[in-house]
């Protein structure tokens, strides 16, 4: 048992950290949100020619075999930095999905290219009625000759709008909680009925709504078996989740690094306001919320890698559910700190605030994950 | 980063749960895993067996009779005596006065104490707090003045847990009263047997006595028995305190706390169903579980890091500023948990058999005991407004 990173992790760990202070100063981020795409596809480039891309995925496709213990390392450096490449969405969701339910063909078509840089992918789960149950899933894929057609809504599907590829799923079967009847398609983005509704989110990414209307796809459409996925899609969430709590804990380490630093310099009362007991007290308690954090995400990466199903699952609700918590309290309480500056859009602490807001609510917010895992103890 | 256990582990995790199994007395056991006090004979005898083993103190260096064990090692062997319901030795001797003994101590005085230690021979207590001198420790007041081989120690500490065990006090007396604060303090090891030492009881929101003051009036002390340099005692202090902090997490008897409330919460009935269906109560149970997987997590990482070289300030304060706040708010929910039967209580000595004859269902005696004494364990080993303090100079640099 041991928390130590070994000299490759290390190497790894320092090239996204490189990156990220290169390319990703406040004012640099904040002008790649203000643009259509939302992040830059430069950037996408060097990531794929870094190897990032293929990090997960196995040697045969052209990937690297990482395990979540590399998933962690990277999605927690680039935390720091409030990253917007659609990382996370292609790799970490979309590529996953693939790699776990896919033919061998619809592998080899998809991954290689991924992990070129050369194909993005979003996943649509989320409707209207569904909150952050994964199978409370309402879309349906209705059997029409050798193919499917699928109807319905998903919402907030992040980088729903730049990606390629929509992963959807849909029910081929059950009733609407079901967990059985649930299939994953992998839907082209200009396919006739998908009607894409791009917008900007409060975090400085881009989602979209998407209505699938009588939208035909092929039998090659359908990742795995008709009816299965559900296992499939809860375990690809329960290692994205705990890649979410990753980037979280780099936010938070960073928003508490910004706002220590603001704590020593701003004087008020002829003195550093670093020096007010009552200061110091919720910055020990940030710091605190931060460093549990990070052992829970470090905690749930090493378990992950164990394959079993209800571990992992205690594992990721519970960091999700401290994750939560620390989040909304230290970007809440990093503005609260800054005073003024914390409100202004030009200064960096506002905008951890708002994706560690996010983050404590993407795949179930802290109370969601509280009654998760007291179901799973 | 790697959480699995290797055989070695395993097989390591068999033996330390044959040995509670086979050797941890069912009376200290039933005491312990109450959450009452484990009178003297019985803790003695435990730590004999503990010593038999080779167990009594296992994070000290080998030489001094540690046990060597890996990190992963001492882990397990914690979460086995939680788990088992097996009290871990007294700290004063074993982690608090012994490092200090062994890591600024003379050749004399390792040899001659720390053997006692581990054989239980010595019970010692810690006399830091004074009347005047609680968070603001510096300040003490205790004289030591020098004459001819011997200090003569006049004053008083107070706060004194268990000295009416104890035959050995590590004291902080002032030897400079004209240095700074910090640095007029000297290090003492005291007979409690010496003529001038008067014990006087303090009876606790538990009506129990745990705490106690000490009086010292002309107390000669050898010199020989000063640890490290005069006017250093500070130092060594800090060191101290520094250990107290980091053994005080306690995660397997918080553990231990929450197997229990589960339990109970399946025998407790309320609406015609039982205490396991309620929502709000399960609630705060998964929450408080939630908070001390982060802080099991956190022991561990520092624990791993420490093992890869890295020297902390003050980092592990955080453990006990966590750690004591799951032990209150898991002992509150036990009281909880209890419904009508959380109001009865009387302290241990006020009838014969109080183990095993308190009134309600059997798991009802005990968390009440538990619950009031805790209530000190944000005040203890520095208040967790101190240790606020601490982690923000020392760590945050503000």
């Amino acid at each position: 048992m041991d928390f130590e990173l070994s000299d490759e992790q290390t190497l790894l760990k320092d090239s996204v950290d490189r990156f990220v202070q290169e390319n990703y100063s406040p004012e640099a981020r904040l002008k790649l949100t203000e643009t259509d795409l939302g992040f830059s596809r430069d950037h996408w480039k060097t990531m794929a020619e870094l190897g990032w891309l293929g990090m997960p995925f196995s040697e045969e496709v052209g990937g690297f075999g990482g395990s979540p213990v590399d998933t962690m390392i990277m999605m927690e450096s680039m935390g720091r930095g409030l990253v917007l490449e659609p990382f996370f969405s292609t790799v970490i969701l979309g590529g996953a999905l693939v790699a776990e339910a896919g033919s061998e063909a619809q592998v080899e078509e998809i991954i290689p290219t991924l992990i070129e840089g050369n194909l993005m992918l979003a996943f649509a789960y989320a409707e209207t009625q569904s909150r952050f149950n994964l199978n409370d899933v309402e879309t349906t894929a209705t059997k029409s000759g050798d193919g499917y057609v699928l109807s319905g809504h998903k919402i907030v599907v992040y980088h729903g709008d730049t990606a390629d590829k929509i992963i959807v799923s849909a029910r081929t079967g059950g009733e609407s909680r079901d967990e059985a009847g649930i299939s994953l398609f992998v839907v082209d983005r200009d396919a006739d009925g998908v009607d894409i509704r791009g917008y900007k989110t409060v975090d400085g990414q881009r989602a979209a709504d998407i209505r699938f209307e009588n939208v035909k796809v092929g039998a090659n459409a359908l990742l795995g078996t008709e009816g299965e996925a559900f296992p499939i899609i809860d375990k690809v969430v329960d290692r994205a989740i705990a890649a979410l709590c990753a980037e979280a804990v780099g936010a938070m380490t960073a928003a508490n690094e910004i706002t220590n630093e603001y704590l020593k310099t701003r004087k008020q009362f002829g003195i550093p306001i670093g020096k007010f007991q009552v200061l110091q007290h919720r910055m020990v308690d940030m710091y605190m919320e931060a460093e549990q954090s990070k052992s829970m995400s470090d905690m749930a990466a090493m378990k992950l890698c164990f394959d079993d199903v209800v571990e992992a699952r205690k594992a990721v609700s519970a960091t999700k559910a401290q994750v939560g918590k620390a989040a909304k309290f230290v970007g809440q309480q990093a503005v609260q700190l800054h005073g003024g500056m914390g409100m202004t859009d030009e200064y960096s602490i506002g905008h951890y605030f708002k994706r560690l807001s996010t983050l404590e609510m993407l795949f179930g917010n802290t109370d969601y994950h509280l009654n998760r895992f007291s179901a799973a103890s | 980063m790697d959480l699995s256990f290797s055989d070695e582990d395993l097989a390591f995790k068999a033996e330390v749960r044959e040995f509670l199994e086979t050797k941890l007395p069912e009376d200290v056991r039933s005491y312990y895993s109450r959450g009452m006090h484990v009178p003297k004979e019985l803790q003695v005898r435990w730590q004999k067996i503990l010593h038999e083993q080779g167990w009594m103190a296992p994070a000290w260096p080998v030489e001094y009779g540690g046990t060597g064990w890996t990190v992963t090692q001492r882990y397990i062997a914690a979460q086995e005596f939680g788990t088992m319901g097996a009290p871990t030795p007294m700290p004063f001797g074993v982690s608090m006065v012994g490092p200090v003994i062994y890591t600024f101590g003379s050749q004399e005085q390792k040899d001659y104490y720390l053997p006692r230690i581990l054989n239980s021979e010595d019970w010692w207590c810690q006399g830091y707090s004074e009347p005047g001198s609680g968070s603001d420790l510096a300040s003490l007041q205790t004289k030591a003045v020098r004459d001819g081989d011997d200090y003569i120690v006049n004053g008083q500490k107070i706060w004194t847990s268990y000295a009416q065990h104890a035959n050995m006090i590590f004291c902080l007396v002032r030897t400079d009263s004209n240095a700074k604060a910090q640095e007029g303090i000297s290090f003492l090891l005291i007979d409690m047997n010496t003529p001038g030492i008067t014990i006087k009881p303090i009876y606790g929101i538990d009506k129990e006595n745990t705490l106690n003051e000490v009086f010292f009036d002309d107390v000669r002390v050898p010199v020989k028995n000063r640890v490290g340099e005069e006017n250093k005692g500070w130092t060594y202090a800090k060191f101290l305190l520094g250990n107290e902090r980091s053994t005080i997490a306690r995660v397997a008897q918080s553990k231990r706390r929450v197997n229990k409330l589960k339990e109970i919460a399946k025998t407790e009935r309320v609406d015609g169903g039982l205490l396991a269906d309620d929502k709000d109560f399960m609630r705060k149970l998964a929450q408080i579980e939630v908070d001390l997987m982060a802080l099991e997590y956190t022991e561990l990482r520092m624990l791993s890091q420490e093992a890869a070289g890295k020297r902390f300030t003050a980092e592990p304060s955080l453990l006990k500023i966590k750690g004591t706040e799951i032990q209150q708010r898991l002992t509150e929910l036990l009281v909880e948990s209890l419904g009508m039967y959380g109001a009865p209580y009387e302290a241990m000595g006020d009838y014969e058999g109080r183990n095993d004859t308190a009134p309600g269902p059997d798991y009802a005696n005990g968390p009440m005991a538990e619950h009031l004494y805790l209530r000190a364990a944000t005040i203890y080993g520095g208040t967790n407004e101190i240790q606020r303090n601490i982690i923000s100079k020392m760590v945050l640099g503000l």
